[in-house]
């Protein structure tokens, strides 16, 4: 009998290209994303070194992290034009397929790799963003790497990688009515804190991941590396392979992919390095209040109170956010009020994302004083949201419906939260200045942001209207 | 790469747990697109107001530090954005070696690419490390071909790396270089895969 692996183990064997006694293993990468902020180095050293791009038909790339999203094409800022006119140039002298700021299949650029069905079960997916975890919901084994491990791919397509340990979030029992995989993923961090996941790549099992739709398990996965994964993965099934039928890049014989596919799914009594476990029905609507995703308590809890911290050094870190956060110990989180709200970023701005939140928004305005905008991840979401009437609710209460970009999850653009402002949003970090020197994040699903711009507040969003499904 | 074998240098603490690499480097210094300059704007959000002028309050601000070259810090130090621009900045800055109780994996790497040496003690070691530096100018040396790290008092830490880690360090390699002498097995396993 064969001994029981898991999809980890089975891709890794299917990648290893050369294995040496007290060396990693060289792992063969099967697609390399690429973006404007952490690959002009990387093109610089090749050509430095007088090397070439591999595989340009094995990488792809994208403009995201600077882009305007509303005056496309005009880039205030020199230095961020730079950088996008140098990834253009790099992709035309080394001859790989770049989606610009004009092409149709330009977005964030863990939203367009599945969207073009490039992201597929068994890959093995590098980027120079940390978020390539987001691919792991297919399957894939993805993860994010450096500007000089960016460099090796491209001149390579290999990388040197120990292989890694493995961890087994099992999520049992079904997640409630209003309670999304945003909620999830932050309650899994929020219980086991934002380094459980270092050295392991996760493997999410469990009824309440099966459930999952695939956008769903890429919220998930996406947040992986918020838990100190590099890698978090799901194995495949027939939610994987209806999602992937007919995408542009998805494989010709399909039957036979999907056969191949399915062998990848974790054998039954396949053993971890390590198991935790949650339990989706205790699962609320969460909400982050201070400056890491692990900082984070259901709608209807209050903000800790820095002495019921474990250690001095917790004591100090709760005091430090709290600080920053203008928050007080024992404040209700649902009575914060909030002046800015962001659906967007590669965790939470995919169609499914956008109408669960435009749901909750429809027939209502935006409160006073509150800016919301809406971000779609990619211009294919943008446009097929706009096919349903989805721009005409959130305009009609009051958002502003932009053009597809990282936007203001990161802040690289004019989308900017001012110091000391508050913003609810459906990204995926808070750490302290993210969205803006001085501005303060609250992490949250798209269902709770969107409540939260009509209220002005957080407010649990299963009470507040019923939600949609997918 | 420059090689690192061995490195005395001056302690600067920075006693905090799960330091991000946004903290690190902020964002609005990405938009660059060289490898070098980045010391500058090395913890910029803690070290400057948003005109530009210091902090006294940040303790890397304070002159005895000038000189610092190892970095001694919480838990789970370099967590979040994979930017390469945050061991860039620190190099830049100054600093060789990095001591910390954690790393996270994408940031312990991109120190390794670059010549830094990460290195991991327990928690309690590097308490004393931060207490020793915070009091006056304390200088510790850094033994990569020893795998130790020892004061001029009597402290001694071993730490572990793996094998293949040390020997980038120690030579300065080219990793690039490397992997291409294995060339033929990456041509094969694209003519059978």
């Amino acid at each position: 009998m064969k001994t029981p692996k898991t999809i980890v183990e089975k891709i890794w064997e299917r990648h290893v290209v050369h294995q040496e006694e007290g060396k990693p293993d060289l792992l063969y990468i099967d697609l390399h994303l690429v973006h404007e902020v952490t690959s002009p180095q990387a093109f610089e050293g090749l050509r430095m070194n007088g090397r070439s791009v591999r595989r340009p038909d094995k990488t792809y790339a994208t403009m995201d992290h600077n882009v305007p999203t509303r005056e496309r094409h005009i880039i205030r800022d020199q230095i961020s034009k730079t950088q996008m006119d140098t990834l253009k140039q790099n992709c035309q002298q080394f001859g790989i397929s770049l989606a610009d700021i004009d092409h149709p299949d330009q977005g964030i650029v863990h939203v367009i790799g599945p969207e073009l069905g490039l992201t597929q079960p068994g890959k093995t997916i590098v980027c120079g963003d940390s978020h390539t975890s987001t691919h792991g919901a297919f399957g894939a084994l993805a993860f994010g790497i450096g500007t000089s491990e960016v460099e090796h791919v491209l001149a390579t397509q290999t990388l040197w990688q120990a292989r890694p340990k493995t961890l087994n979030v099992k999520v049992n029992g079904k997640l409630g009515l209003g309670v999304t995989a945003k909620d999830l993923i932050l309650a899994i961090i929020a219980q086991n804190g934002v380094r459980f996941g270092t050295g392991y790549v996760i493997e999410y099992t469990g009824e309440a991941i099966r459930n999952l739709s695939m956008e769903e398990r890429m919220t998930v996965c996406n947040m992986s590396i918020e838990a100190g994964a590099r890698a978090g993965l799901i194995s495949p099934d027939k939610t994987t392979f209806e999602y992937l039928k007919g995408k542009r890049h998805s494989p010709e014989n399909y039957e036979e992919a999907v056969a191949n596919w399915k062998e990848l799914a974790t054998d039954n009594g396949a053993t971890y390095d390590a198991t935790v476990e949650i339990n989706a029905d205790e699962i609320e609507p969460q909400v982050t209040w201070g400056t890491n995703p692990g900082m984070c308590i259901p709608v209807s809890a209050s903000v800790p109170h820095p002495e019921a911290a474990a250690s001095a050094n917790a004591k100090e870190e709760t005091e430090r956010a709290l600080e920053y956060m203008g928050l007080e110990a024992d404040q209700p989180i649902s009575s914060v009020n909030i002046e800015h709200v962001f659906i967007g970023s590669c965790t939470n701005s995919r169609l499914s994302d956008l109408r669960k939140a435009a749901d909750i928004v429809s027939g209502k305005k935006v409160k006073d004083g509150v800016q919301a905008i809406v971000v779609p991840g990619s211009h294919s979401v943008k446009t097929a949201a706009e096919a349903e009437g989805l721009d005409a609710i959130f305009k009609q209460a009051g958002f502003e419906w932009r053009d597809a970009g990282c936007s203001m999850c990161l802040a690289m653009n004019d989308d900017v939260v001012p110091p000391g402002e508050r913003c609810a949003s459906t990204s995926n970090r808070n750490f302290e200045g993210r969205q803006g020197n001085g501005a303060r994040t609250h992490l949250v699903s798209p269902e709770m942001a969107a409540a939260a711009a009509i209220e002005g507040h957080f407010v649990d969003v299963r009470n507040y209207k019923q939600p949609v499904t997918n | 790469m420059e090689p690192i074998k061995k490195h005395k240098g001056l302690v600067y603490p920075l006693n905090r747990s799960n330091i991000d690499t946004d903290q690190i480097i902020p964002k609005q210094f990405l938009k660059r697109i060289e490898r070098q300059g980045f010391g500058q704007f090395l913890f910029f959000n803690w070290r400057f107001f948003d005109d530009g002028t210091p902090r006294e309050n940040f303790s890397l601000n304070d002159d005895k530090y000038n000189d610092a070259s190892i970095l001694v810090a919480g838990e789970n130090f370099g967590c979040g954005s994979s930017r390469e621009h945050a061991p860039w900045a620190l190099q830049d800055f100054g600093f060789k070696v990095i001591i910390a109780s954690s790393f996270a994996d994408i940031f312990y790497n991109n120190c390794i690419k670059n010549g830094i040496l990460p290195i991991v003690l327990n928690e309690e070691t590097v308490q004393k490390l931060i207490v020793n530096g915070s009091n006056e100018k304390y200088d510790i040396t850094v033994d990569l071909e020893r795998q130790i790290v020892e004061d001029e008092n009597g402290l001694q830490a071993t730490f572990d790396i793996t094998p293949y880690q040390r020997q980038m360090l120690l030579n300065g390699w080219d990793e690039i270089a490397v992997t291409l002498t294995h060339g033929d097995k990456i041509d094969l396993y694209e003519s059978t895969h």
